[in-house]
This record gives C-alpha cells, structure tokens and sequence, in this order.
C-alpha cells in the first residue's frame, strides 16, 4: 500500500508550473488556470524557471512590467501590476498593488488599492487606498480609507463611503470543491495583447 | 539650576530636530515638480481667520464639494472629510510648473493659457461650494491670473468661498513656496520649500479687490509676517 502511495507521488506532475502556461490557441482565452494555482504569475515577464509555485501558491497574482492587457480581469485573489492594464479591474474581496512600473488605465474595484505607478481611471476600493509618494492617480476614489503620502500626484475626487456591513460574507459558501473551479482570473476573450 | 534647565531644555529639544531632516530628502524624490512635493524644511503652525471664516460659513453643512488647489496632503482630506464633504485635488502649481516652466513670460500666451486652464480647472460651471486656493494666485502673472480668477468664478457655486493666501503687498523679487495643511478649522501648517520668482502683479488690498471683482465680497485678514487671507464670496 505504501509502495502504490509512493508511485502515485512520483507520478505526480510539478502541477501548477505546467498548469500555468500562456496557451497560445487564438480562440481560447489568453490566460486561462485552475483555481488552485497562482493564477497570473504565468503572465509575469519572468522565465518560468524562475517561478515559484508552491511557495507562490495563496500569494498575489503579478502581471508583469513587460506584460499589456487590454480588457477586463476579474480575480479571486490579491492581484499585483507593474505592466500596463486597459480596461477594468476588479477583485471584489482582494488586494490590488500597482506596482511602480504599472500603468493602469482602467476602472478599479478592490478591497483594497495600494497605489505605487500610475492609475487613470476610478477607483472603488471598500475598505481602503494607499497612494504612495511616486504615484500618480487620476480619477475619482470612493472608498472608506484614504492614506497619501506627501509627493503623490493626485487629481480627482474623494467620497469616503463607510464599509458596508459583510451579512452576506458570513454566510457559509458553497464548495464546488471537486468541480474544476471557474477562471480565477481572466482577461477578455481575444483581447489581450502580450508584448515582451 | 538654570544651567542644569537649559541643558534639559537642550536635551529634550535634541531629538526632534534630529528627526526632522528625513523630510527634505523625501520632498526631493520627485525634482521636476518641486514646490509641493513632500514636506517643507521650514514648519510652522499658525492661527488662521481666513480659514475659520472658510469653514465657519459652511458649518451645519454637509456633502458639500471643497476643492483644494494645494495638492492632496493627507491632512486636508481627513479634514475636509471628516466634516462630510467631497474632497477634490488639484495639484495647481505642479500643472503650473508643468505647462509653464521657469518661463514666467509665456503666461501671457492665450492659448496656452486656455491649455492650462483646461488641465488644471476644468469642471462645471457652478460645481464647488468651496475652494482652497492658498498661495496658488501669487505666482501668476497679469493675463493668467486674470484668466484664473474668471475660471474661479465660474466654477463657484453662487455664494460660494474662495480661501487665497498673499504673502506681502509690496512687489518682491521671489516669494516662498508653502504647503498648507488644516490642522483644525482654525489652525493652519505651513511648510515652506524654498523660493519661487514673484509675480509682477502687486497683491495690496486694492489690487486683489480687482483681481475679484466679478465677486460679491472680498474680505481681508491679516496675519502675521504680512501674511494676508482673503475670503471672496461669489
């Protein structure tokens, strides 16, 4: 029994690394992986020899400084941009960092924004933003928390909402546990466009 | 005893002015937009009527919309936030810088006047119910500042404020480049970074009267160090 356990282990693919691949077909999606890989760090402009799966594996999704989307990404976990982003990004409950390389021309919904590059577009962050000293941010912000540092460049509005109470988030979830999760992250069909 | 008082004086007073010098550092991190960039390395608090009078007139008010033309500084919009309004930023003199230069004799350009008119107040007529403009006005020269007083006026709600800050009467070589921060609805920090070549523009009373004369009132304070607030009401 032990020795069929120790088979199977070996058997085992390195898993997220070839889950992970940018899949070339034109019709399917450009990104496209399992829930339980770290989703966009195929995206990132590092070899895949340098990348990290298992210890990366609940860390953010990068999008990296060589790396240009347009269209919208949708993400169930923290997402970190240092590429360029047109379109619209939304992480309902996760952490978005522009990162001091990205550039963002789109709509934001996070959680939470930290903001260290250039973003032009909206931005509703629920629980708060960070505007770092080198960044710029044009737009409108509503969210419950502002912090900015002094040298930022900021041109816009700002609405403090207060955080709406989570009813709904302390419900239990369904599990779609042996389901293959849907696309954690997905730029719009055909439209992203990856340079190196 | 009294040596023994000025040495503890001395010592207490030793670390925070070692603490302070991280500040100029960090307003040097961005050298081509440089007059609000970061903390000033000169700080000083300072009462201001102006301000109390700014924010006096909107008090029981909420949901208002108070421009600041100073540049976002977290101080400000904790404050103005906390009081239930729409904080809006404007970076002014960075677009200022940006558009102009160290060229102060191209401010009578009129299309480059519009091009920096439409970059940095570009909104609605009628839109504001306050707007912050602290020293922004004093580096203007004739034409621009004009044509920036007209774009003011029309971007005020009918009595709405206008806070401008002048920091002398007289016509001066330069005139220091602050940053201001609320500290309370009367109390103002000013940081200064520097100097920045003055305006041709005399800034006595009755100059700054015709500068808003589109205006309903215009009411001086004078502070200290010839510091002279001015409340205008559209």
């Amino acid at each position: 029994m032990s020795v069929w356990n120790k088979q199977r282990r070996e058997e085992e693919p390195a898993g997220p690394l070839n889950t992970n691949t940018i899949r070339p077909t034109p019709s399917a999606p450009p990104v496209e992986t399992k829930k339980e890989t770290t989703t966009l760090s195929s995206m990132s402009s590092m070899p895949t020899g340098r990348m990290e799966p298992e210890t990366s594996r609940g860390g953010s999704a990068t999008i990296g400084k060589a790396v240009k989307i347009n269209g919208q990404i949708y993400s169930r976990e923290d997402l970190y941009v240092d590429g360029d982003v047109e379109g619209t990004i939304e992480l309902m409950d996760h952490k978005l960092t522009i990162g001091p390389n990205g550039k963002v021309h789109a709509g934001v919904k996070a959680r939470e924004v930290v903001a260290l590059g250039v973003i032009q577009g909206n931005v509703e962050a629920s629980e708060r933003i960070e505007i770092r000293k080198d960044a710029k941010l044009v737009g409108d912000i509503k969210t419950a928390r502002i912090i900015i540092e002094d040298g930022a460049y900021f041109k816009g509005s700002i609405d403090i909402v207060k955080p709406e109470p989570k009813a709904a988030a302390s419900q239990p979830r369904p599990q779609p546990a042996q389901v293959p999760a849907p696309t954690a992250v997905a730029a719009a069909a055909g439209a992203a466009d990856t340079k190196r | 005893m009294g040596l023994l008082s000025d040495r503890l004086k001395s010592f207490l007073r030793g670390p925070r002015s070692s603490a302070e010098p991280a500040a100029p550092a960090n307003g040097g991190s961005v050298p081509q937009l440089a007059p609000r960039a970061g903390r000033g390395d000169v700080l000083e608090t300072r009462q201001s009527r102006g301000l109390d009078q700014f924010f006096g007139s909107f008090r029981d008010q909420t949901g208002l919309s108070i421009l600041d033309l100073g540049g976002a500084s977290q101080e400000n919009i904790n404050f103005i936030t906390s009081l239930g309004h729409k904080f809006y930023s404007e970076d002014f003199l960075r677009i200022f810088q940006a558009t102009f230069g160290e060229n102060v004799a191209d401010q009578s350009n009129p299309g480059r006047i519009d091009y920096f008119l439409r970059r940095s107040l570009e909104y609605p007529d009628e839109h504001f119910d306050g707007v912050l403009g602290w020293d922004a006005l004093e580096y203007m020269e004739p034409a621009l500042l004009a044509a920036t007083a007209d774009r003011l006026w029309r971007i005020l709600k009918p009595k709405g404020y206008l806070l401008a800050v002048f920091h002398s009467a007289e016509r001066r070589q330069t005139v220091p480049c602050c940053g201001f921060r609320i500290q309370d609805a009367r109390t103002l920090q000013v940081s200064r970074h520097g100097e920045r070549a003055a305006s041709q523009q005399l800034f006595n009373n009755r100059s700054v009267e015709k500068l808003f004369q589109k205006f309903e009132s215009v009411k001086f304070f004078l502070a200290r160090d010839s510091l002279r607030e001015v409340i205008v009401r559209k």
